[in-house]
């Protein structure tokens, strides 16, 4: 019982990014109908978003400490960080501890204005052209982002830790009457599993219970009804394109403590992800948050030692493995909608 | 001549003639020159050049004719070499028998991935054939280790039994070879400052290309091409007239797995290695990129497409700064300093951003690739000829 709770929770935390891409990915196919295979590559720009913000916040200079010598008796160089000048020694650790959290405030508006820039920019002139030329060209700019990004970053994995505050683990079985230390949990994954639901709970809100959501709902339907009645639809799907693009973004900030980012992380994760939006099926915003958490949840089922004994190899092709049972047992996937995609 | 066109058959001969004269034509500057890291007129990247020449041709009779995009398609060049190297392994290092057995192997396992991934069309398409290679791609690397080697690749070993050849006492690993003519042999001819090397390896995949070449331009001028192309203008119209548009789409996908097949094989010809990285979704992407740079759908496209991204890969990718400094030391050096800094991010370890802009300009402005451009600049002299031969050049020059 209490490994298959913690296979459960471990599934969470990758299942919440699965979730959080496709959510985007479905977003901008069912506002825009575009393929955007660009979507890992925007993942991986948010996760050094975080970078950069605590590079930033690490700006520092030398100073030379004349109570302390290093061992060879000179006076010890210091590096500060400008932001203990700005806010004072303690308030400014602080600040680089939590740059990390501090990165959402400044992955939102750069993600959505990259996302707005990709859309008016390049993805516009793909909508009247079939998917495979969209597929390519997007194709293109992921290699091209990626590429920047490894010029400014280089190819290594960059960790950036979270806050102390989150650093460890808990003991999660504890709180379910289990033994101590039966089922451990870093909080960080914790963390990023709240944020994931709050993130996504966020933009159910959003186009549930706003008018804006509520016209982009209606143009996701029917998009020339939705014109005729005189609504500017493009600009609502280009904001549209910019809120996927952040919440790709804001889901590749938090995972920088998870795991290192370097710049193919996005395509690494985009592939899954694609599929992860087939499963769930094409369109469907509940369809990929559920295929999200579900293939999550069953490739850390998949990577339990009784598993692997008795179907060795199966964690490294359970996601793919079930992709094709179900595309060819529920061609629309998990929830997909009649009409999309058919042809 | 061949049952081919006039038109096919001088395009053929060109080919040929390139192919042929390829280490005279890839070898332009002296050695020892400025210039002379431009030359490819070296055996391993010839070699390379024909090989995904080899791969793109078979990618395009699936993608250029029917229109379906897969994205899975290294896992039939890894199945290929795979079972190459197992040739070599078991029977005798001749190439024959081990191309021969890539290529059937990878048709077989073209035939049962087709026949799942071709029950769905479009991205669904796209995405089957991605997860099976993906999920070729780990088993190769983790469960299948015994067959594939895993993370060390499969390689020859001195105690292979290799029932066919006679025992050898010699320490060396035994070399791939036609009938004993070693696949690695080369014969140099030296000109003044030029060396031009000929390998036996090159000129044994050079003719498997032409012969694959020339198996293509059968393909898109038979009935069965013209069904294939039917498939990519209306599938739902072909369904209406009666035809079942599986079978056609099967065959052309099990054909271009074969293509690939062959290719991992020659790989594995030239050098007796496989690894699992080849079967990797970048290797898939990277065919894709050759094709549609080339020209998608045409008959020269993917091998100028290959050719192109092969060079770039080997050449551009070895410019480093100080050769950039060395070039542009005629200018002021603030100049010089500024013009290299712009330049730099794009070649050597950055090519990857010159291939993708590259790569995004042609979708965006030239869907048909190298050859629309050859085309339109053709039209464009031609035009300024002769006006009245503009309803000549609207058919396609394939």
């Amino acid at each position: 019982m209490d490994a298959i709770i913690l296979q459960i929770l471990n599934g969470l935390d990758k299942g919440s990014a699965y979730a959080l891409i496709a959510l985007g990915l479905t977003l901008i196919f069912g506002t825009l109908g575009v393929v955007n295979f660009a979507h890992g590559a925007l993942f991986m720009i948010g996760a050094f978003c975080a970078v950069t913000l605590s590079r930033i916040l690490t700006f520092s200079h030398t100073i030379i400490d004349e109570s302390r010598t290093d061992f060879l008796g000179n006076p010890l160089k210091v590096q500060v960080p400008y932001v203990q000048d700005f806010f004072g020694e303690a308030a400014g650790a602080t600040i680089i501890d939590w740059a990390v959290p501090l990165s959402i405030l400044f992955a939102i508006p750069v993600m959505i204005l990259v996302g707005v820039v990709m859309e008016r920019g390049l993805i516009k002139h793909f909508y009247k052209r079939p998917h495979a030329d969209q597929i390519l060209v997007t194709f293109g700019l992921a290699i091209v982002l990626q590429e920047i990004i490894k010029y400014f970053f280089g190819a290594n994995p960059i960790p950036t830790p979270a806050p102390d505050a989150f650093r460890g683990s808990f003991d999660f079985g504890v709180l379910l009457g289990f033994e101590a230390n039966q089922i451990i949990y870093p909080y960080w994954r914790l963390v990023y599993f709240a944020f994931a639901a709050v993130i996504i709970g966020g933009v159910f809100a959003f186009l549930q219970f706003t008018t804006f959501g509520m016209v982009v709902r209606a143009g996701m339907a029917d998009r020339e009804t939705v014109q005729l009645l005189g609504i500017n639809i493009d600009k609502r799907f280009t904001i549209m394109f910019g809120v996927a693009a952040a919440v790709a973004g804001l889901a590749g900030v938090m995972y920088v403590p998870i795991n290192p980012p370097n710049y193919h992380m996005g395509m690494d994760f985009l592939v899954l992800s694609f599929v992860v939006v087939v499963v769930g099926g094409m369109g469907s915003l509940p369809g990929a948050v559920l295929a999200g958490f579900l293939l999550g949840i069953l490739e850390s089922f998949a990577s339990m030692k009784e598993v692997i004994d008795l179907v060795p190899g199966i964690n490294q092709i359970i996601i793919y493995l079930v992709a094709i049972l179900i595309l060819l047992t529920r061609p629309r996937g998990l929830m997909g909608r009649k009409g999309v995609m058919e042809d | 001549m061949l049952g081919l066109g006039k038109k096919d058959t001088t395009l053929l001969l060109i080919v040929a003639a390139l192919v042929v004269f390829a280490p005279f034509i890839l070898n332009p500057f002296p050695g020892g020159s400025g210039m002379a890291q431009f030359n490819a007129g070296y055996p391993d990247l010839m070699q390379r050049f024909v090989i995904f020449g080899i791969f793109a041709i078979g990618f395009n009779i699936l993608f250029g004719l029917t229109g379906y995009l897969s994205f899975g398609h290294a896992a039939f060049l890894g199945v290929g070499s795979y079972s190459a190297v197992w040739m070599f392994k078991l029977l005798s290092m001749n190439v024959l028998p081990a191309i021969l057995l890539a290529v059937v192997f990878s048709g077989l396992f073209a035939l049962l991935i087709g026949y799942i991934s071709l029950r769905r069309s479009g991205i669904y398409f796209s995405i089957l054939t991605l997860a099976f290679a993906q999920m070729c791609y780990a088993l190769a690397y983790s469960v299948l280790t015994p067959i594939t080697g895993g993370e060390t690749g499969l390689q020859l070993a001195q105690d292979d039994p290799r029932i066919l050849d006679a025992a050898r006492d010699s320490g060396n690993l035994p070399v791939p070879g036609l009938f004993g003519l070693e696949m690695r042999s080369t014969a140099d001819l030296v000109l003044g400052d030029w060396v031009f090397t000929f390998s036996a390896g090159y000129y044994f995949c050079a003719v498997v290309m032409l012969i694959s070449f020339y198996m293509a331009i059968r393909i898109f001028r038979s009935p069965f091409g013209m069904m294939l192309r039917a498939i990519k203008s209306n599938q739902h119209r072909l369904n209406y007239t009666g035809l079942n548009a599986r079978p056609y789409t099967l065959a052309a996908f099990v054909i271009s797995g074969m293509y690939a097949g062959l290719a991992g094989g020659l790989m594995a010809s030239m050098d007796p290695l496989a690894g699992a990285e080849r079967m990797f979704w970048t290797a898939s992407g990277e065919v894709v990129l050759m094709t549609i740079l080339g020209g998608v759908g045409t008959l020269i496209g993917p091998v100028l497409g290959a050719g192109l991204i092969k060079y770039m890969e080997n050449i551009l990718s070895k410019i480093n700064g100080d050769i950039l400094h060395s070039w542009f030391a005629f200018l002021p050096d603030g100049l010089e300093d500024f013009i290299v800094t712009i330049v730099y991010p794009f070649i050597g370890k950055g090519w990857h951003l010159t291939l993708g802009l590259m790569f995004m300009a042609v979708v965006i402005f030239l869907p048909g690739g190298l050859v629309e451009a050859g085309q339109r600049i053709a039209r464009a002299v031609r035009g300024r000829r002769s006006d009245d031969r503009k309803s000549a050049t609207t058919e396609p020059a394939e």
